[in-house]
Formats: C-alpha cells, structure tokens, sequence
C-alpha cells in the first residue's frame, strides 16, 4: 500500500481522531488539504477566510444568498421563512459548507459537520470552488473578488439611508419592481464598461463646456454632407440610436432613460443589476463548479488517505458522504429532479482526467487534441477556466459518460400527441443527446430574449418591448402581464410587450401596461 | 495562509429585519389565517406559536418565463433504461405535459407555509388593541426600586472597585511618570551580572568597569524611581456606582369569576374559556408576569384550579357576591394591591339571587372596582339576543344592573356573547384603541 511508503512525509499523526473537531485540529487539517491542493495539485486560489457557523446562521446565509451582508428586503424574508419550515420539518437539509467569491474568498463551515465532513469541505470549497472562482474565465469577466465584500456593504448602508430618507414602502416597491427585471439586467455578449448616472452626468457637462468654449462662427456656414438615404422616419430613428436600441438589458435601459425615476431609484437600479451580474457566472458555471469542487475534495481526500493522514473509519464515512452527493436518480425515481449537476460535473471531470492517461480508441476517435496526453491536471485547468457549462458540455462530453448516465432526449412538441425519444446512448445519438444537453445549460435558451425596441419619447412615452419567440415558446401570459407591472411602474407610462416569432416574424401575442 | 474565525458566538438572527418586512406584507393574510387558527385553539397551546399558511399572490415574485406548455423543447434525461430512437411515450394523463405545472391562471392552491413565532402571532392577533390610556397611566405611577449602573466614583466600599478603570488609571500614570518596569529593571540586573562574571563585552567597546558603574546607577535610579512612583496610587481608585431608579410593576393578577350554576351549560362554559383565553393571552403580552385566579361560584364561591374550573361537574344555585368575597380575600391574602395589577374577568348566564343583586353592586363599585386596573363582565346568553341589546326582553337581572354601574365607571364594562363568533368582536371592542369611555 503507498500509504507505508508515504508515511516518511512530516505528518504522520491522523488529521484527527473520531467525530470531533476542535479548532486546532481545523487548522492542522486546512494545512494538509492545501498543501495537497496548492503544493501538488497546484491549485491558484484566494486567500480563505473560513468561518465556523450555526445552523442558523447558515439559514441567514442562504436567505442573503451568500454575502455576508444583504439589504433588507422581504422576498429574503420569505426565503428564509421557506428554508427555514423546511428544515424545521427535517425535509431538506442544508449544505455542509457556503463559499462566497471574493478575495478573501469567505468560506462557512457548519458546527455541526463531523470533522471528515469538515475536511471534505475544506477541499470541496476552500481549494475546488477557490480556484474555480479565481481561474474561470466567466468569474473574471464578470465579478470583482476584490470589491465584491465592500459593495455589499455599501449597498446595504445605501438601502437602508434610502429607506430612511423616502420610507420603507417606496423603497420597497422600487426594490420589488428592480426584482422583477433583474434576469434581464446582465450585458449577455460581455460586460461593458458604464457608468453611473453620476459618471455621465458629469460627462454631459463637461462636453456641454467644451461645446461652449470652442464654438466658432466659421461652422455654421460649412457645408454639411447630404443625407443620400433619408430613412422612413428619421426622427425616430435618431431616437433609437440616441437611446441604443435594441436593448436587452431592460434594467440599464430603465436606468439610463426612464423619465419617471428619481435619482436614489435609478441607483437601487443600478444595484439590482451589479448583483445579477456578480451573480450571473455562477448560475452559468454551476455544474462545472461543482464538477470542479467535487475533483478535488475526491482527489485530495484520496491523498490524504495515502499518506496515512485518514483513518480507515474516517475514509469510509467520506466515500458515503461521497456518494450521496454525485448520486444521479433516474429519470423516473420518486426524486428525481433531473440531472443533478454534482453527478454530471464529477462525471465529465473524471473523464478527462481519465482519457488523458487511459484512452480508449473511441476517446483517440473523439478527443484526440487531449486523449492520452498525458497531463490530466493541466488539461482539466484548461477546462476550468475556458469554458461555461453549455459550452462544456459541448467540448468534453463523451460517450463514454453519455453510457454511464444513460441519458436520452425526449422530444415535446405541443403538436403531438405523444412525446418522443429522439436519441438514446448509441452511436447515432451521442452527438445529439449532446448537443442537446449543451442547449439545456445555454441560458439563451432558457430564458426569453426580450428587448428595448421603442420608447416614443416625443409622443406618448409608450415603452415597445419585443420578445423573440424561438420554436414557438411564449411567455406565460400572467407572469407576463404581472411582470409589465413592475416595468410600468419603473418607466413611469404604458408598456407594450410584443411577442414576435424567430422565424416567421409574425407577432404571436401581445401584452401591455398602461401605467395609471 | 488561511484564517479561521468561529462566528458561532456571533449574533444570528441577521434576517431579523427581513422577516419584519416580510411579516408586514403578508399581514392581511396572516390576520386572516389567525383568525381561522384561533377557532381549532385551545386554552393550553396559547403559548405556542403558529403555523400558517398564506395564498401565494401578494407574496409572488413574478418575472418573465417561458410558458412551459407551448413551444418545441428537448429534455436531456438520465437513467434510460428500455427505450430505443424513435419510441412514443404517451403524456402523462391530466393534458401534463413533462415539466408543465400549475392551472391556467399561474398560482391555483398553491399556498406558502411557513412558521409565525408567539409573538409575531400575537402581535398580529393583537394589533391596535391597547390597554385604555387612563389604566396605563396608573400602571406606569405604580412602581418599585431597582438598582441600575450608574457610572463610576472615586469612592466607594472595595467590593464594589472597578479593577479594569482602575489598572487603566494606573498604567497610564506609570507610563506619564516614567516608572521603570520591572522587565527594564530584571534586564539591567542580568546584564550587570553577565558583565561581571566576564560573559560579555559592553557592545560600544567600552572598559566592561565603565558600563559596570553606568549599570549601577541606572539601578539605583530605578529603584528610587520606582518607590517614588507607586504602582497603584489612591488617585487611580474607581468604583463602580449604583443607584436606585422606580420601576414601574409589571406585574398583573387576573381573576376569572365563573358561574358554573345548573343553569350554565357545556357550550357557555366554553364561550366564556375562550373569553378567558384571549384576556390571558392579552395580558401576558403586557407584562412580565401574568397569574391567574379561577373563582367559580354556585351559592357559594371558591378558588379552584384550571381543570376543575371549566371541567368539574358540580352545580348549584346562584349568589354572585360570594365570588367577589373569595376574590378580595385571595387579594389580602397574596396579591398586595401596590405590586400587582389586578384584572377582572367575571362570566356569568346573568342569573342571581334577587336578594343577592344590591349587595353585588356595592361590593364591587365600593370594594373591587377601586382595586382593579379593569373589569369585565361577559354574560353567555343561550342563544339569540344580538350583543349590547339594551332593549333586548332577554336581558337578565344581572345585566340591567350592571348598566348603571357600567355608566359610572370608565374601568368596567359588559358585553354579551352568544356564539363563538362574537367572543373576539367583543374582545377587540372592549380593548380597541381609545373605545373605553373616559
């Protein structure tokens, strides 16, 4: 066994002894799984601030979505009164461990955890999501590790002076409407760089002097050049290019140029897109992620094991805890809810790691940029950080997993009256089922694409919404109509939702608002 | 390198403040579901919190969704096990289809359950019932001492010496005065010591008898420094103050007066439990510690114990004024009037003793009504007979009687009750903001 042949390294004592854990033994453990994690496995991650919790406290955890500080809003109320009945009643249970991504990464540890639950935590989270976060393209494109902790205290602060200076209720209903927008508050392609309401404030005036001071006579008789195309309606499409239309990002829209909104509220605004975007990634990476955290914790906790730092108990009760976590029900168990993520991501993780020193010809077949190469841990860090789920899947994939979950696609369409198998796990179908797969992760897919197309600013101020209907999913029609509620209020006069189809152009439905 | 912190000691409860703002939206509902609640309560679970369920709407967060019932769509599944390309699986019955929920209009039944805790419920249950401004204010003008904190003094008994002011006092003088520190001191012997016994050299390159000599003054110094500046001086002394501020008493004893005569039947009794009920709970609210005293009286009065109160079988005729003897002597025996708020709750069918009707009125307007903060009288009528029907012929004796009385004092009133139904109207009439008559 290499745990005799390792047991020369320095620590040869078990991490610990038994269920219990003291404060210490945390320490002496967070030291072995990263020296594992950063010494061999050459993990890059943030500093960690692990932080010892209640059961409650993890219950204000999950209400504020994970940052330590949240403001006051009672949809988090409600999700804690939610979370909280259902693990009074003993229905759900909560996760073992809570990382937040900043720098330092804050990492919250349940008391109750046994210590290998503890040490398992500690390389799920503090090591696999850690360097996930850091390396991930999408986490650097899109969030701030750095700033991250000091907004959310600022937001909170802002709130709450806010809620002072115009009462709880106004602030409250722009929150509500803000809420009801904020899937559609995040720049899709990449993040732009924009600016505050005060930024371009600042911006007008300083261009308006710099008009002023340069004004010059000989301008006005300068020939200007001839518009050869004059367009249907120039008026209104100076508007829209004035405007930036088509928007997708309803919420900086409403931001930017909504006439009834007053400055505190275009901020709150501004906040409820910040967070959707910092929040973004991580509803984008979430199988990967956990993929990712799942490697190392399995991969670490088997180091340990061979150098002797686990005993045979503590072993045993990880590869349970193990595998309850990447269980993967079918289809038609009492549980199922899909495809749980932690299976999947495990799964594809290994995989790689696996066609890298071991392949088969069918994996020489399909990967051959990586099949056998030899360098597992450099390849699945390429992985990690080039790539989001809908794209991953579309890259890694393999048949080979593609047979072990035995997955399927299941064709619905509304004009049949039966549903239809339409690939199963053979060589016709690997392709299909996965490219489908990648669709199910695409959020274009998921979620309706609906844009600014209008605001008639010099007429009756209708806001003209357009919703790009692909392979003829509509809205729900009363989520809509309450949700152009909400957008009514924020732009202040009637709003028109048109749903128009992809392909066809035809207009499918239509909602609208008119604000009193 | 990483940083443990334990955070367990730290405050929980950071959603405190959501789910105030969470409570407050879903108020209507709440007061609504409480109400229905309160018809399955018993007078034992009082003090329990609450389970409530709400309908989803106003606490529903829309957005836009794709409809889950139009459009072409795939679904990626695990765990095929029989089906080959091209099978046909019939729709799940019920016009379902994989992944549709929910009726055309979004919500149906769909309702949010979730915890109340006891005083959430009962702050709910109670809203804008106070007790009347005027009983308050004599609530308030009753009071005991307490010892509070008070700052600190230069003076005062040693057990009561502030150690930590006191040593700050003391550090800071020593540091002010310049008094060596015994560790400056402890150096300079050990390296005296070493340089007498040829261990070291004085690092400047010195003769070893110069710094020698240099050391010993320095000591000597020291020394004088240190006898000259004391480490604790009388001037460093604090100690901690104390002084006695009124307390208002929050306290209150509430007596429960029921006539269990024959003609009293189960469903009354029941009726006026449930009156009971509401005033304890009421009442626990306002003060630290509530008793209750149950008299039951047939032609005779007697304290008895919760059970035997609203569930002994015995019976009688009716002498109401008995109860209100029992009831002031149990007051002289345990219940001082300057400590206690006293509270009176008397149920009744209306019956008594013609003879029996005068001396109840005295008693109480001369002997119990002064000693009680508030007093209700709730008759049980059998059926029929509106509440506060003045004119109603079903009026009993008692009830006439007590209508002069009623119009005397602020601090009484009677109401009727004949159905479950009534018993918290009444409840929230007696005690609604600014209703009791000044």
């Amino acid at each position: 066994m290499s745990a005799i042949t390792d047991a020369s390294t320095a620590r040869t004592r078990a991490l610990f002894d038994g269920r219990e854990w003291t404060l210490s033994d945390l320490e002496y453990i967070d030291d072995a799984v990263r020296e594992i994690g950063v010494g061999e496995l050459g993990l890059d991650v943030y500093r960690n601030r692990i932080e010892i919790i209640t059961s409650e406290q993890m219950l204000d955890a999950y209400a504020s979505l994970g940052l330590p500080h949240m403001y006051r809003h009672w949809s988090f109320g409600k999700r804690f009164a939610r979370q909280e009945t259902l693990y009074r009643k003993g229905l759900s249970s909560l996760a073992l461990e809570m990382i937040v991504n900043s720098n330092p990464a804050v990492c919250y540890l349940m008391e109750e955890n046994n210590a290998t639950a503890q040490a398992t935590v500690l390389a799920h989270a503090a090591m696999g999501h850690n360097h996930f976060f850091k390396t991930n393209h999408a986490f650097r494109d899109w969030t701030d590790a750095d700033t991250i902790l000091d907004y959310a205290e600022f937001v909170r602060n802002y709130v709450a002076r806010c809620e002072e200076e115009y009462g709880v209720e106004a602030v409250e209903h722009t929150l509500d409407a803000a809420h009801a927008l904020q899937n559609h508050g995040v720049d899709r392609i990449a993040p732009r760089q924009r600016h505050t309401v005060e930024d371009e404030r600042r911006r007008l005036a300083e261009r308006r002097r710099y008009r002023r001071e340069t004004e010059h006579e000989l301008w006005r008789v300068v020939a200007r050049p001839v518009n050869e195309e004059p367009a249907a309606d120039p008026d209104h499409e100076a508007e829209d290019r004035a405007l930036a239309l088509p928007e997708e990002n309803l919420l900086f829209f409403l931001e930017k140029q909504s006439p009834a909104l007053k400055r505190w509220q275009r901020e709150l605004l501004r906040i409820v897109r910040t967070l959707s975007t910092y929040f973004e990634p991580q509803r984008q990476t979430k199988m990967m992620n956990e993929g990712c955290a799942c490697w190392c914790h399995y991969t670490i906790m088997h180091r340990l094991r061979e150098k002797g730092l686990l005993s045979d108990g503590a072993m045993l009760e990880f590869l349970h805890l193990h595998s309850s976590v990447v269980a993967q029900p079918s289809f038609d168990h009492p549980r199922a809810q899909g495809i749980n993520p932690y299976a999947l991501g495990f799964a594809i993780t290994r995989d790689i790691e696996r066609m890298c020193t071991d392949p088969t010809p069918e994996d020489r077949d399909w990967f051959p940029e990586i099949a056998g190469n030899g360098q597992p841990l450099e390849t699945l860090k390429r992985a990690w950080s080039d790539f989001r789920d809908e794209s991953f899947v579309r890259q890694y994939l393999s048949p080979r997993v593609i047979r072990d979950f035995r997955l399927f696609r299941l064709d619905d369409d509304p004009g049949e009256d039966a549903l239809v198998v339409g690939a199963i796990h053979d060589e016709r179908g690997y392709r299909r089922v996965r490219h489908a797969l990648a669709a199910q992760y695409d959020p274009a897919e998921y979620r309706p694409r609906i844009e600014v197309t209008g605001a008639d600013l010099r007429g009756n101020r209708q806001l003209r919404l357009r919703h790009a209907v692909r392979r003829g999913r509509t809205l729900d029609a009363l989520e809509a109509r309450r949700t152009l509620r909400h957008l009514a209020t924020l732009w202040g006069y009637a709003v028109v939702l048109e749903e128009v189809d992809d392909d066809t152009g035809a207009t499918v439905a239509t909602h609208r608002n008119d604000a009193t | 390198m990483d940083t443990i912190v334990d955070r367990r000691q730290h405050p929980k409860g950071k959603n405190l403040g959501n789910r105030q703002r969470f409570v407050q939206r879903a108020r209507a509902h709440i007061r609504h579901a409480i109400r229905e609640n309160l018809k399955r309560r018993g007078i034992t679970d009082s003090e329990s919190g609450e389970t409530i369920s709400i309908p989803r709407d106003d606490l529903h967060e829309p957005e836009f969704v794709q409809d889950a019932r139009t459009g072409r769509r795939e679904h990626v599944l695990p765990g095929n096990r029989e089906f080959v390309e091209g099978d046909r699986i019939a729709r799940r019955s019920g016009g379902g289809r994989a992944g549709s929920e929910g009726s055309p209009e979004g919500e149906g039944a769909d309702a949010f359950t979730f915890e109340l805790s006891r005083d959430e419920f009962l702050d709910i249950f109670f809203e804008d019932l106070e007790l009347p401004d005027m009983i308050k204010g004599r609530v308030a003008a009753e009071t005991a001492a307490v010892r509070e904190r008070a700052g600190f003094t230069t003076d005062g008994p040693p057990v009561r010496m502030n150690l930590e002011r006191t040593m700050r006092n003391s550090m800071a003088r020593r540091v002010a005065m310049g008094r060596p520190t015994i560790r400056a001191v402890v150096e300079l012997e050990r390296e005296l010591a070493r340089l007498r016994a040829g261990e070291i050299e004085p690092p400047d390159g010195r003769d070893p008898a110069d710094r020698i000599a240099e050391i010993e003054t320095l000591l000597a110094r020291a020394a004088d420094r240190r006898r000259r500046v004391p480490f604790i001086d009388p001037i460093d002394l604090r100690y901690n103050h104390y002084e006695r501020r009124p307390k208002p008493v929050t306290q209150a004893v509430m007596f429960c007066l029921m006539d269990v005569s024959a003609s009293m039947d189960e469903n009354m009794k029941d009726l006026a439990k449930r009156f009971f009920m509401l005033l304890h709970m009421f009442l626990a609210r306002r003060y630290e510690r509530v008793e209750v005293v149950f008299i039951r009286h047939t032609q005779h009065a007697q304290e008895v114990d919760e059970d035997t109160f609203f569930h002994d079988p015995q019976t009688g005729g009716t002498i109401v004024s008995s109860a209100f003897e029992e009831m002031l002597r149990v007051v002289d025996e345990r219940y001082a009037v300057d400590d206690w708020n006293l509270y009176l709750a008397q149920a009744s069918d209306g019956d008594d003793w013609r003879e029996d009707i005068p001396r109840c009125i005295a008693i109480l307007s001369e002997r119990v009504l002064p000693i009680c903060q508030y007093a209700a009288y709730v008759e049980v009528a059998r059926d029929g007979g509106g509440p506060d029907d003045p004119l109603d012929a079903s009026s009993s004796e008692l009830w006439k009687a007590y209508g002069g009385l009623a119009e005397s004092h602020a601090r009484f009133a009677r109401r009727r009750i004949a159905r479950p139904g009534d018993i918290y109207p009444v409840f929230r009439d007696l005690f609604h903001k600014g209703a009791v008559e000044t």
